[in-house]
């Protein structure tokens, strides 16, 4: 229902795509809402900033709030910042063990982030932060950098046997090694295109399909909005989906720097 | 062929990626229903692997995706 008059909209602004359609890409357009300009960059303060903005604004109020009485029963408040504190406490110490839990601040604001901006994006006229590909990479590339420095700070230059598997014959490691290197290589790019592809596919589609109940009007409309609504709620939970996948694939790759794959 | 044709084929074919997502994703969930079936004291223990399994395999279909959406609008 919301998504169609959000479709509606886009066929106002963004219209002229092929068949009358609106653009279903128009939602992911970035806007400067306070030109800014830097040492010749462009700094303008973005929809996309102001989004980010927002969910971090939001995580801090609700965590801040939510444990303000620190009552011993919990109330329902209360009780949701301990459930989402114990979720990604319990998800870091069963995936990368006890001495990783020095790590759990940083799991949790990503986990928090990501799903925030991710459920922000279902809010009808918002906008996804999380369907721009540079934002998910950046946080890819950052998390894979302190990775693997981790890793070279932990165990200095016996890291790089992470990359020689072990009990292979000698004439296969060459190519098993180049293998290995390529495959850490593209743990950034993988992790960043999964959750970006995600979004940016949901949001396309849910944009689609809201443009076909406008278009088939009154009587003939019923049978995508029903769709919209059973895919509003899988999108629902594909934004809840990929924020865990993104802290629990950032654990695996905590765990490989720490532990190089045995305990 | 027109260059604009082939573009629009080649994204076509791209979007084929989909069929292993859905191969993927139907073994996950198809597996995880035999095993929860046999044994379903064990299943809610395994819940988290199938929400990871599922989000890794329909990750493969969307890699596609944007295969298709580069050769669309990028070339």
């Amino acid at each position: 229902m919301i998504d169609a008059a959000y479709a509606a909209e886009g066929a106002e602004h963004g219209g002229g795509a092929a068949g009358g359609l609106p653009n279903p890409m128009h939602q992911f357009e970035i806007k400067r809402l306070i030109p800014f300009e830097l040492f010749g960059f462009d700094a303008s303060f973005t929809n996309s900033a102001l989004f980010m903005l927002i969910a971090a604004t939001l995580i801090t109020l609700f965590t801040v709030y939510a444990m303000h009485s620190r009552a011993l029963v919990p109330s329902r408040l209360q009780s949701v910042a301990e459930l989402s504190y114990q979720f990604i406490a319990n998800m870091v110490r069963d995936n990368v063990g006890t001495d990783g839990m020095k790590y759990f601040p940083f799991v949790f604001t990503l986990f928090m982030f990501v799903l925030t901006l991710n459920m922000l994006g279902m809010v009808p006229y918002s906008f996804t932060v999380t369907s721009h590909i540079i934002v998910t990479f950046a946080l890819a590339a950052f998390i894979f950098l302190g990775v693997t420095l981790i890793g070279f700070w932990k165990h200095g230059a016996k890291f790089l046997k992470f990359f020689v598997p072990e009990g292979v014959p000698i004439v296969m490691l060459p190519l098993l090694v180049v293998i290995e290197v390529i495959s850490y290589l593209t743990r950034p790019l993988s992790l960043s295109v999964r959750l970006f592809a995600n979004m940016m596919a949901g949001h396309t589609m849910l944009k689609v399909f809201g443009a076909f109940v406008v278009a088939l009007g009154f009587l003939g409309g019923w049978a995508p909005l029903a769709f919209m609504v059973a895919f509003t709620g899988l999108e629902i939970l594909v934004a809840f989906l990929q924020a865990y996948v993104f802290a629990i694939l950032t654990c695996i790759y905590l765990n490989d720097a720490l532990h190089m794959h045995h305990h | 062929m027109d260059p604009s044709a082939a573009k629009l084929i080649g994204a076509g074919l791209a979007s084929i990626a989909l069929v292993g997502a859905g191969i993927g994703i139907g073994t996950i969930f198809g597996n995880y229903l035999q095993g929860a079936l046999r044994n379903p004291s064990a299943a809610p223990s395994q819940f988290a692997n199938l929400l990871l399994g599922f989000a890794l395999a329909e990750a493969t279909g969307l890699f596609g995706l944007v295969v298709a959406l580069i050769i669309l609008f990028v070339f």
